[in-house]
């Protein structure tokens, strides 16, 4: 969709990207910057836009679609968002491994393809019971035994229950990866790929680009997004409403169509966490895979040989 | 007993080694620097190449490194309770014996956390423990546990040594080059024998060897934490600290078993390292198997037993003659009663099968880290769902072996350097056996 190793040519642009300092960015970050959208196609319409500064450009119309908000830098991406409680409802019953939120996560996070911090699994609890689409991001535990092994603080646990890494302090111990029961995090092994494309982007935990070799990252809940009052790209891709993302102490979360009560879908629909007895408290709820919209073979339908190769084995103990 | 407890040695009987010139050993050093040299080559180009050139990935995260980095310091830690014993409990015949434990130990906990570094990934930001360090963490634990225990089992080793070298350094029975000469008279730090500096030395000894039993099997057991401290099915057990210990003992008595036979043989040592020494020895790798044998059993029996869904799943991969089938057997049957058996039926129990023993325990002791580490790494909660074989399976790749094996060369490289430097075997026994002599007298 688009194409990250392009360079701005754009000098404006990259003013604008510079002058995006963090206080500004609630003002003003929601309606433009640009640190991801890296398109070159000009449409020559042009827009006015307010600078953080005060002054008023004209910019292409092009270079502001699909921006991202700009993120924290690492000191203050150690305090969370004050007042927030961000959680996440995934509803199996609707998921049908679109793998979209695969895609976009991804995209915005520009991974290559093998790396995924969300990740659907094809999931069998029993014999008897059916097989279900389960997508699996990081469950941003309440009590996570990722932060308390980590020998230099380099993963943390902020005050509005996310989970981040900074891959600056990180030494690549790999204890947290071990220390993760629900395989969350994801190693950068190789050494080129990374580090070149995002060079000119201010590292950000909170956005977890660049990537760093030999660190350790995963899904980071996108506060920046959050920051700009935007939903994650994992949230908006899904075409079915799968995941839902929100505020526990607004009581509400979004999956991008509707906007609910986290308690009352909590309760109507039966939500759980996975695998609770480890006493992680995630901030991920599942809804049971009840009245599901798809059969779980429309999961494999149009995916790649090598998407259906992953679920091979799986889908013959199944 | 009045045999074996000789007041002075001939130091004649120990010219050779400590003065050997001859093919073989050229051959064997040549070797062992192959290996060493190879190595390096290895480690650079996981440098050059980072972390991706291992066969460790996203599940398997910790590899043979790991497996190596426990199996070092556990019998680092086990040579170090050993000698602390052999101190403490005032054995009489322990002389011939406690250089080789304490010598074990100090290599040992050199080249174990070598690989620990291998595992990190970037290496750059090691000094970010002491700067950023957090108490909470299991890894910090063991760091400032293992650097007080390195120093202390140097000092420890140092400290017998004393006497030894003053001994050397005042002889002229083995017509030693003169920058021998120079080194122990450095080295002996002006020690004469007298009844003062015999006291100190005693009673350092006694507090140090108080110290290091408790540090080596804290160390042991927080090296167990590691793995027991996670919420993963097949390590978290309350069982791994003291299984860890024995494991540690198991592997350990083996090793100095075996360097006890190697250096016998090589350089006729029959008169010191006797064959009541290897059946004591014997005996208590007997008593440690057993000891073993149980908590393997408990650890394992329990598990199949109440087959939890995660338990079971890892149970079913290690016994999986696929997979670890074969290993599991190995290390948990072959790699324990073999032993047993030769040590206790009288007719098998010849000093090379008791060597051939050991070498099966240290073998089966290697497997066995090996086996409860990355079968249960690749038994994650959510199944595998991956195409690539290298992401499902863990394979050491040729840089992992080939710096495994130089860490065994580098081993072999130490023992043999210290060894032509120092006498294997504690000469100047008067030092140890004068409290056995007095107790003796007493009674």
């Amino acid at each position: 969709m688009r194409d990250k190793k392009e360079k701005t040519e754009n000098s404006r642009r990259k003013f604008i990207q510079q002058g995006m300092a963090l206080g500004a960015s609630a003002v003003a970050g929601s309606f433009l910057l640009s640190s991801c959208n890296k398109k070159d196609e000009k449409s020559g319409e042009k827009v006015n836009v307010l600078s953080p500064d005060g002054h008023v450009l004209e910019i292409d119309k092009e270079s502001i679609h699909n921006c991202r908000p700009a993120a924290a830098d690492r000191k203050e991406a150690r305090k969370g968002i004050p007042g927030r409680k961000f959680v996440m409802v995934i509803d199996l019953a609707k998921c049908k491994n679109a793998r979209k939120c695969v895609e976009d996560c991804q995209d915005m996070h520009h991974l290559p393809l093998h790396m995924e911090y969300m990740k659907v699994y094809l999931m069998k609890d029993a014999k008897n019971t059916p097989p279900y689409w389960m997508p699996k991001p990081c469950f941003h535990c309440d009590n996570p035994p990722c932060v308390s092994l980590c020998p230099v603080g380099a993963t943390y646990k902020r005050s509005d229950g996310i989970v981040l890494i900074d891959t600056h302090k990180c030494i690549g111990c790999k204890f947290c990866m071990t220390a993760c029961p629900y395989s969350a995090r994801v190693f950068n092994w190789e050494k080129e790929e990374q580090d070149e494309q995002d060079k000119e982007i201010a590292y950000s935990p909170e956005t977890s680009i660049p990537r760093v070799h030999g660190t350790v990252s995963k899904c980071d809940f996108c506060p920046e997004m959050a920051r700009a009052g935007k939903l994650p790209s994992c949230v908006t891709a899904c075409p079915n409403g799968v995941i839902y993302y929100g505020d526990a102490n607004e009581d509400a979360v979004s999956n991008g169509e509707e906007i609910v009560r986290l308690s009352s879908l909590l309760v109507d629909k039966g939500g759980y966490h996975y695998a609770e007895e480890l006493g992680t408290e995630p901030s991920v709820y599942y809804l049971p895979p009840v009245d599901r919209i798809f059969p779980v073979d429309k999961g494999l339908d149009n995916m790649s040989e090598e998407i259906r190769n992953r679920y091979r084995n799986f889908a013959k103990e199944v | 007993m009045k045999k074996n407890v000789r007041d002075f040695y001939n130091l004649l009987s120990f010219a050779r080694q400590l003065d050997s010139k001859g093919l073989f050993g050229f051959v064997w050093m040549f070797v062992i620097i192959c290996c060493i040299i190879v190595g390096f080559v290895a480690l650079f180009s996981q440098i050059i190449e980072g972390h991706a050139i291992t066969g460790m990935r996203d599940n398997v995260v910790w590899g043979i490194y790991i497996v190596n980095f426990v199996f070092f310091m556990g019998i680092s830690y086990a040579g170090a309770i050993f000698s602390g014993l052999l101190v403490l409990l005032k054995i009489p015949w322990r002389a011939p014996i406690i250089r080789i434990t304490q010598l074990v130990s100090v290599i040992c906990g050199l080249i174990g956390p070598l690989y620990i570094f291998l595992c990190i990934g970037r290496l750059d930001r090691v000094y970010f423990l002491f700067i950023y360090g957090r108490v909470p963490s299991p890894i910090i634990w063991d760091i400032f546990a293992m650097i007080t225990y390195l120093i202390g089992n140097i000092a420890f080793l140092f400290l017998l040594l004393v006497p030894d070298l003053a001994h050397l350094r005042d002889t002229n029975e083995l017509r030693l080059a003169p920058w021998r000469k120079k080194l122990y008279t450095f080295l002996a730090l002006n020690y004469k024998g007298s009844p003062k500096q015999q006291k100190d030395l005693t009673s350092a000894l006694k507090i140090l060897a108080t110290i290091l039993i408790p540090i080596s099997v804290l160390l042991t057991t927080i090296l167990s934490w590691i793995f027991g401290m996670t919420t993963r099915p097949g390590w978290n057990s309350t069982i791994f600290g003291p299984y860890f210990v024995f494991a540690a003992l198991y592997a350990g008595v083996a090793l100095v078993l075996v360097i006890m036979w190697v250096f016998r043989k090589r350089y006729d040592l029959q008169d010191y390292i006797t064959d009541l020494h290897f059946n004591y020895i014997g005996i208590v790798m007997i008593i440690i198997a057993c000891i073993y044998a149980y908590f393997s059993f408990n650890e394992y029996f329990s598990m199949w037993y109440s087959f939890q869904k995660w338990d079971a799943r890892v149970m079913a991969r290690i016994t999986d003659f696929d997979r670890y089938g074969w290993l599991f057997v190995f290390t948990n049957f072959i790699g324990i009663i073999v032993p047993i058996l030769i040590v206790s039926i009288k007719k098998l129990r010849s000093i090379r099968n008791i060597g051939i023993a050991s070498i099966i325990i240290i073998l089966g002791m290697w497997v066995k880290r090996y086996i409860s580490i990355i079968p249960t790494l690749e038994t994650p909660l959510f199944p595998i769902q991956d195409s690539r074989i290298e992401y499902v399976h863990y394979t050491a790749s040729w840089v992992e072996w080939v710096l495994t094996f130089s860490g065994l060369a580098l081993f072999l490289f130490l023992i043999t350097v210290i060894t032509k430097i120092i006498p294997i075997v504690q000469l100047t026994e008067s030092l140890l056996n004068k409290e056995a002599r007095e107790q003796k007298a007493n009674s």
